[in-house]
């Protein structure tokens, strides 16, 4: 009996170990995958800064800045993003410091992989019509924010 | 002895009958309405600005589906759990309403049997509407799809779920005076928009203990009032954006850091989407006219 118990423990205590070396490895990759996805987002607001600061009337409108911008934004939204969302990486898993992404990115029925291509659409759209003037750009533009706004709507946690 | 107990229960009786009274349902007078018809065109306008599909499209609706006004969206509140009610045009809807019906639950917050309305319909902003623009409104609102989706019920415990003593509650906080005063036109079309039709107050403006917002504290955020986390403040010092910033955000979502819109502020923005450029300027015009605030006001 106390020989059965022993062994038992020593089953325990190596399955536990195995875990816990497991959890440190996906703990990487998974903060390794989130550090990516955040400098995607980045990329989408730095390339969104000249587009929206030229339909604000803030910038005067440069076409070819405007189609450099937009052709970034396309080439980034256009990317496969599939490791940069890899499963177990959600908020609840890496916590509210980590992440905000909601489980349900990840669960049956999500649309956000939808939305990601929907945004893909919008994005080459925009790099085609940022170059033909002002009001070109400005139709184009809140197509993009329309997406980003349907994934951020229900995907991600507010930061409020 | 006996004197007295009759006298105390004649109190009660009396008393009894002046809460009554004072908690009755009050629509407004039979004829508001006459001569009023309505615009669909204008209605639409006041369809986005007022923003029904939000809270009366089918949860996770999209597009053109959001026009199809079925219900079911669920308000968490600390009262209880609101489920909103179809208003398309159908017999499950509102297809049988009069503009007067309209009117009275938006101005009165109540329903066409002369019962009360819970304040998750936001009628104590709805209260201040011109009565062409509830007109307007409605015969937008009858050229949306039918659905046949039946309504459910709230889910409130007692004694929450008691209507009448919603009458109380509106004595309180049922008041058709602006919360603040507007100079020139623009900031009055931005205050009719923001104290009348878009309700911004009741999600960025906290509330009492009784669930009525506080108005001394308008706009300068709140706890979220349906989960966790915190709605922002929006009056100066609490947000610093520029104008052209305010009325960007509404258009497509953008903050001035090119982040984007989440949450609940997402399905606002789409409706925000609709309106005309000088509406959203408006918006931003009279946000930037509220009184500054020194410090977080919102906890």
């Amino acid at each position: 009996m106390t020989r059965l118990s022993l062994m038992a423990g020593v089953v325990v205590a190596g399955l536990t170990a195995t875990a816990a070396i497991g959890d440190s490895h996906a703990d990487k990759a998974a903060l390794d995958a989130v550090k990516a996805r955040k400098a995607v987002m980045t990329l989408y607001s730095f390339n969104l800064g000249p587009l929206g600061a030229m339909a604000k009337g803030e910038v005067e409108y440069d076409a070819e800045a405007a189609t450099a911008a937009a052709g970034n934004l396309a080439k980034v939204a256009s990317q496969n993003q599939a490791r940069y969302w890899m499963p177990g990486t959600d908020m609840d898993t890496l916590g509210l410091d980590v992440t905000h992404a909601r489980p349900a990115i990840w669960e049956d029925g999500s649309k956000a992989g939808e939305i990601g291509g929907q945004l893909a659409e919008a994005a080459a759209a925009l790099e085609a019509a940022a170059g033909g003037g002002l009001d070109s750009l400005r139709g184009a533009i809140g197509a993009v924010g329309k997406t980003c706004g349907d994934c951020h709507e229900t995907y991600r946690e507010p930061y409020n | 002895m006996r004197k007295l107990i009759l006298f105390l229960l004649a109190l009660i009786v009396v008393a009894a009958g002046v809460v009554w009274f004072l908690s009755a349902p009050r629509p407004l007078a039979a004829s508001a309405m006459d001569g009023l018809a309505g615009d669909a065109d204008r209605g639409e306008q006041v369809f986005w600005a007022t923003g029904c599909a939000s809270c009366h499209a089918a949860p996770d609706a999209e597009g053109e589906a959001r026009l199809v006004l079925a219900g079911g969206y669920r308000i968490v509140s600390p009262f209880g759990t609101f489920v909103t009610p179809n208003i398309s045009p159908s017999d499950q809807g509102i297809g049988g309403w009069t503009a007067q019906d309209l009117a009275v639950a938006l101005i009165a917050g109540v329903s066409p049997e002369g019962r009360h309305y819970y304040p998750s319909l936001p009628y104590t902003t709805y209260t201040r509407m011109e009565l062409q623009d509830v007109a307007d409104l409605k015969a937008f609102l009858d050229t949306l799809p039918a659905s046949e989706t039946p309504s459910a019920a709230h889910e409130l415990s007692f004694p929450f779920n008691i209507r009448r003593t919603l009458g109380l509650w509106k004595l309180l906080y049922l008041d058709k005076d602006w919360i603040t005063t507007a100079e020139g036109e623009e900031q009055e079309r931005g205050r009719e928009l923001v104290e009348a039709q878009a309700h911004c107050g009741e999600c960025h403006t906290p509330r009492t203990a009784l669930g009525g917002l506080d108005t001394a504290r308008w706009l300068q955020g709140a706890p979220n009032p349906s989960g966790e986390g915190q709605i922002p403040g929006i009056a100066p010092g609490l947000l610093d954006w520029s104008a052209t910033d305010i009325a960007y955000y509404l258009e497509t979502g953008f903050t001035p850091d090119y982040d984007s819109a989440g949450g609940e502020m997402a399905s606002v923005v789409r409706n925000m989407a609709h309106l005309a450029p000088e509406d959203r300027q408006a918006f931003a015009a009279y946000v930037k006219a509220l009184p500054p605030v020194e410090s977080n006001g919102g906890e």
